[in-house]
């Protein structure tokens, strides 16, 4: 290996396909040993910056920086320190082994060591001893994790995964994102992570980048990006009301109280008073109780008296639109929740959250 | 009747041993064989690089090879005999009526038939087949042979493809070869002449020999062509 998990960084790189502009890029990061998740919707571009990033397309302007050096797709030597695990894992006819050794084949590595990475690898993503099954007879998941380990075997400096889960059905799915989080975190590789599900971004990211249309919109730490949305399509994206906004009105101890016109939030958060914020809080953190009745031990520090203003049914759970003087935000309820709480257009509920659970930043700071 | 009759014909000769059949068919595969070899090492590789790769002119020259892989064999036959007849500009090379001009000739008729279909196969191979093989560390070289390795059912198509077109074919050979009795007689000249002459036990009995001459050869390419090597779950 010799160099060490990089940083990597790609500046002002453009994609450009038959006159259209598809990736347009100024600047990105990907922190040494850090996992980053590239976010977005289909088209948004997210495999192109990803094969720019791991040398394996020439953009049509820009540049990518291993630890600050320049990279140029045409370096093979560049190129072999990264690899990458794609939707489908293709793989060739014969042995596991055949296949979990193929990319130090292609580098020339002899037989010997090669069965040593072989046999460190296949333990590494919990087939060890399966050298000798067919590849023919792997089912989806141990497909993908074969595939996995011979991204690793190599010892990647970069390892690149576009999409590597889409294929797999919700409960296999959820399984291997945990496995691949964990196999990520311990190999302290540089990492590229793209995905269109923002659940599994924030269980494998350290870093997140939310791309619309060829751009990068958001980025920044998994909890914050996610957590508190840049602006409204963001906001959608991820499944939440846009960013309320306020006024620090007072600080201590760590909890700011926001003015946000009208009704007061908590936050967790060092900013000064004085300050004007934009904060959201994720519907996964709001309980809602009936109004008037017995909200129970809660220790929430924020309490809001609101009213429903839509409900939107998302699969097994419903997502409440709740609405005060100069704030709105969700609550993500239960369909028997919804029931039991009698809760409908132009009804009656308060809201609890934890001011932990708020997320702010201060409008104009970067 | 004929044709049980003409079946046995053909067997006497085979087994006959006659100097008139195994130089013919010997001198068949020879021709057609270094000629579909040519055509091969030719052919394979620019079919690749036409299905591997995206240019300005790119539906020009598909163009040009899909009309190639038409053109009438005795067209070019007689492009071939012009050019290396005594007034042709390489008549000085004196190829005229020998088996070498025969190859030329085929070599011309199954070159497009290799590029054409091996063009097809290898765009067929997802364009993310190459990505990840070039993901994993692969030079161009490797990346090459992984994607010739997954259209090689494809690619030895396009063989037997060109094989069969110039084994089958009469006028090229017949125009510069001129169906010379022991110097550049082959299999469908044989049929031909055995025609004209009225004998059309023989001239079915060497059409039998041919098509089973072919049988084996296709069947020994056939037997060469694996499953795809790569699988997708």
């Amino acid at each position: 290996m010799g160099h060490g998990a990089p940083m990597v960084r790609g500046s002002d790189v453009t994609v450009r396909y038959r006159g259209r502009t598809v990736l347009d890029i100024p600047n990105i990061t990907l922190p040494a040993r850090r996992t980053y998740a590239l976010l977005g919707p289909s088209g948004a571009g997210k495999s192109t910056l990803l094969r720019v990033l791991g040398l394996l397309e020439r953009p049509s302007a820009g540049c990518v920086f291993f630890d600050g050096v320049e990279m140029r797709a045409g370096d093979l030597a560049a190129r072999r320190r990264t690899s990458a695990v794609f939707q489908k894992p293709y793989l060739l006819r014969g042995t596991v082994a055949d296949n979990v050794g193929y990319g130090l084949k292609l580098r020339g590595i002899h037989r010997k060591r090669r069965h040593e990475d072989v046999s460190w690898a296949l333990e590494r993503v919990g087939l060890a001893g399966w050298e000798d099954h067919s590849a023919l007879t792997l089912s989806g998941g141990e497909a993908q994790r074969i595939a996995l380990a011979r991204a690793l075997a190599v010892h990647p400096e970069l390892l690149l995964l576009d999409e590597p889960l889409s294929y797999m059905d919700p409960l296999l799915r959820w399984r291997l994102t945990l496995e691949f989080a964990d196999i990520l975190k311990s190999e302290q590789v540089t990492a590229l992570y793209v995905t269109h599900d923002q659940d599994e971004a924030a269980v494998v990211a350290d870093v997140v980048g939310i791309m619309r249309d060829g751009r990068l919109v958001a980025e920044g730490d998994s909890e914050e990006t996610l957590g508190l949305p840049a602006d409204e399509w963001v906001a959608s994206f991820v499944g939440m009301e846009p960013a309320m906004r306020g006024r620090v009105v007072a600080s201590a101890g760590g909890v700011v109280q926001v003015d946000c016109g009208g009704t007061a939030i908590e936050a967790a958060a060092d900013v000064a008073v004085g300050a004007d914020v934009s904060l959201a809080v994720r519907p996964e953190d709001v309980a809602l109780r009936r109004s008037g009745g017995d909200e129970g031990a809660h220790g929430a520090e924020n309490r809001i008296v609101v009213t429903v203003a839509e409900l939107h049914p998302k699969g097994a759970l419903v997502n409440v639109v709740c609405e005060a003087p100069g704030v709105r935000f969700g609550a993500s309820l239960s369909r028997a929740a919804v029931r039991d709480l009698g809760l409908a257009e132009g009804s009656s509920a308060v809201a609890l959250f934890r001011a932990g659970a708020v997320r702010v930043r201060e409008v104009g700071a970067g | 009747m004929i044709f049980w009759t003409s079946f046995l014909a053909a067997i006497r000769l085979l087994v006959s041993g006659s100097p008139e059949v195994w130089p013919v068919i010997w001198l068949s595969l020879q021709v057609s064989g270094i000629a579909t070899l040519i055509a091969t090492v030719i052919g394979v590789p620019l079919g690749y690089l036409l299905g591997v790769s995206r240019f300005g002119g790119r539906a020009a020259l598909m163009l040009l090879v899909n009309t190639a892989m038409g053109f009438p064999p005795i067209v070019v036959g007689l492009i071939v005999y012009i050019a290396i007849s005594r007034s042709g500009p390489v008549g000085y090379l004196n190829l005229l009526y020998t088996p070498t001009a025969m190859v030329i000739a085929q070599v011309i008729i199954g070159a497009p038939l290799v590029i054409g279909v091996t063009t097809a196969s290898v765009a067929g191979v997802s364009r993310d087949i190459r990505l990840q093989v070039r993901a994993l560390g692969a030079s161009r070289m490797q990346e090459t042979m992984a994607v010739l390795a997954e259209s090689r059912t494809g690619v030895m198509a396009a063989v037997i493809a060109g094989f069969g077109g110039v084994i089958s074919e009469v006028g090229a050979v017949m125009l510069v070869g001129g169906n010379i009795e022991g110097r550049t007689r082959v299999m469908t000249t044989s049929i031909w002449f055995w025609t004209q002459y009225g004998d059309f036990g023989r001239a079915l009995a060497w059409a039998i020999i041919l098509i089973g001459i072919a049988l084996v050869v296709n069947a020994v390419l056939t037997i060469s062509q694996n499953a795809s090597v790569v699988y997708e779950t």
